[in-house]
C-alpha cells in the first residue's frame, strides 16, 4: 500500500533531493523502517536511539500531529499522507540566559532597595 | 576586541551573505517582539521560492509562552507550511526574540535550527528603548552571522542602507552602496 511522504528541505539529502516519496507500513514505525531501506539514514534523523520520535521534528498524518495519534505507533492506511517538518523552536534558555536573568533580578532588587531608601532614608542600605 | 574589525563586508570571510529586508517588515517584527515582551515572540517572513526575498510577514504564536523558549504551534506550522507550498513560497526568514539576552543564537537555537536555507533573525528586547537585530545562517550546527540590509522602499527604492546592528566586533556601522 502506498503512503505519500513529504520530506522537508533539510532531509532531502536522504531522498536524492525528492520532495515527496512513497512508502508502506501499518504504523508510522513500519513506514519509517520501510523508507530507511531505500533512503538509508533517514530513520535515524527522526527516531532517537531510545526508539522515540525526535523532539526536533514534527510528523503529521494527514492533518494531525502524530504526537496525538500514538507517535510511532500511529496507524496508517493506504492513501494517507505523511508530512515531516522540522520543529521550529529555540530560545535563550541556557546558561547565558540564566546568568542574564539573575543579573536582572539583582538589578531589580537594587532598584527596589534604592526606591525604598528614597521613601525612607533611614532604612537605606 | 577590535572596534575597527571590518569596514568592508568582503573582508569578513564569515560574512557569506546578506539579509535584505524591507523596513516595514522589520518594524512589524520589532512591534511583535515588543508586544509579546517579556515572552519570546516568533514568526516567519515568507517569500517566493529561490528569490531570497522576504515579502510576507506571518507572526506565529509562541506555543511555549515562555521568556526563555519559543516553539511554533505544530498545527499552525503545518497550515503555514502548506500555504507556503501552495503559493510557491518558502520561509526566507525565521525570527524570534530574546528578551533578556543578546540577539545571538543560543545552543538551543542551534540545536533546533532545521531550515538551512532560512535567515535566522534575532531581535533582543532587553533594552526598553533600542532593539538589537542580527541575522544568522545556521547550517549543521555552524552559525554564520550576516549583515542586515534594510530597504527603504517607501522612500527611495534606489537608496539602500546596509549595516549590521548590535555591538559585535564585526559590526559594519554604516555602509552605503549604490546597488
Amino acid at each position: 500500500m502506498a503512503i505519500e511522504v513529504r520530506i522537508p528541505t533539510i532531509l532531502r539529502s536522504y531522498t536524492g533531493g525528492a520532495k515527496v516519496v512513497e512508502g508502506s507500513g501499518d504504523t508510522l514505525n513500519d513506514l519509517l523502517t520501510d523508507l530507511d531501506s531505500r533512503h538509508g539514514g533517514l530513520r535515524a534523523r527522526l527516531v532517537t536511539e531510545a526508539g522515540a520520535l525526535h523532539r526536533f521534528v514534527n510528523v503529521y498524518v494527514n492533518d494531525e500531529d502524530v504526537r496525538f495519534l500514538g507517535a510511532l505507533d500511529a496507524k496508517l492506511s493506504d492513501g494517507d499522507s505523511v508530512t515531516i517538518l522540522p520543529a521550529v523552536a529555540g530560545g535563550a534558555l541556557g546558561f547565558a540566559a540564566a546568568a542574564a536573568i539573575s543579573r536582572h533580578s539583582a538589578a531589580a532588587g537594587a532598584i527596589a532597595q534604592h526606591n525604598a531608601g528614597r521613601r525612607s532614608p533611614a532604612t537605606a542600605g | 576586541m577590535t572596534g575597527t574589525a571590518s569596514r568592508s563586508v568582503s573582508a569578513g570571510a564569515r560574512l557569506v551573505g546578506v539579509l535584505s529586508i524591507d523596513r516595514s517588515i522589520v518594524d512589524a517584527i520589532v512591534a511583535h517582539a515588543r508586544r509579546d515582551h517579556p515572552d519570546e515572540a516568533c514568526g516567519v517572513v515568507a517569500g517566493p521560492v529561490g528569490s531570497d526575498k522576504p515579502t510576507r510577514h506571518i507572526p506565529m504564536q509562541n506555543a511555549a509562552r515562555s521568556m526563555t523558549f519559543y516553539e511554533f504551534d505544530s498545527m499552525e506550522q503545518l497550515r503555514l507550511w502548506r500555504e507556503m507550498d501552495d503559493r510557491d513560497e518558502e520561509p526566507i526568514v525565521i525570527y524570534h526574540s530574546h528578551t533578556a539576552t543578546e540577539a545571538y543564537p543560543s545552543r538551543t537555537d542551534i540545536a533546533f535550527a532545521g531550515e538551512p536555507g532560512a535567515h535566522y533573525l534575532l531581535v533582543s528586547t532587553r533594552e526598553p528603548d533600542t532593539e538589537e537585530i542580527r541575522s544568522f545562517r545556521i547550517v549543521d550546527g555552524v552559525v554564520t552571522e550576516e549583515p542586515v540590509r534594510i530597504l527603504d522602499a517607501g522612500v527611495d527604492p534606489h537608496a539602500v542602507q546596509s549595516y549590521m546592528f548590535g555591538q559585535s566586533p564585526a559590526t559594519v556601522d554604516y555602509e552605503c552602496s549604490g546597488s
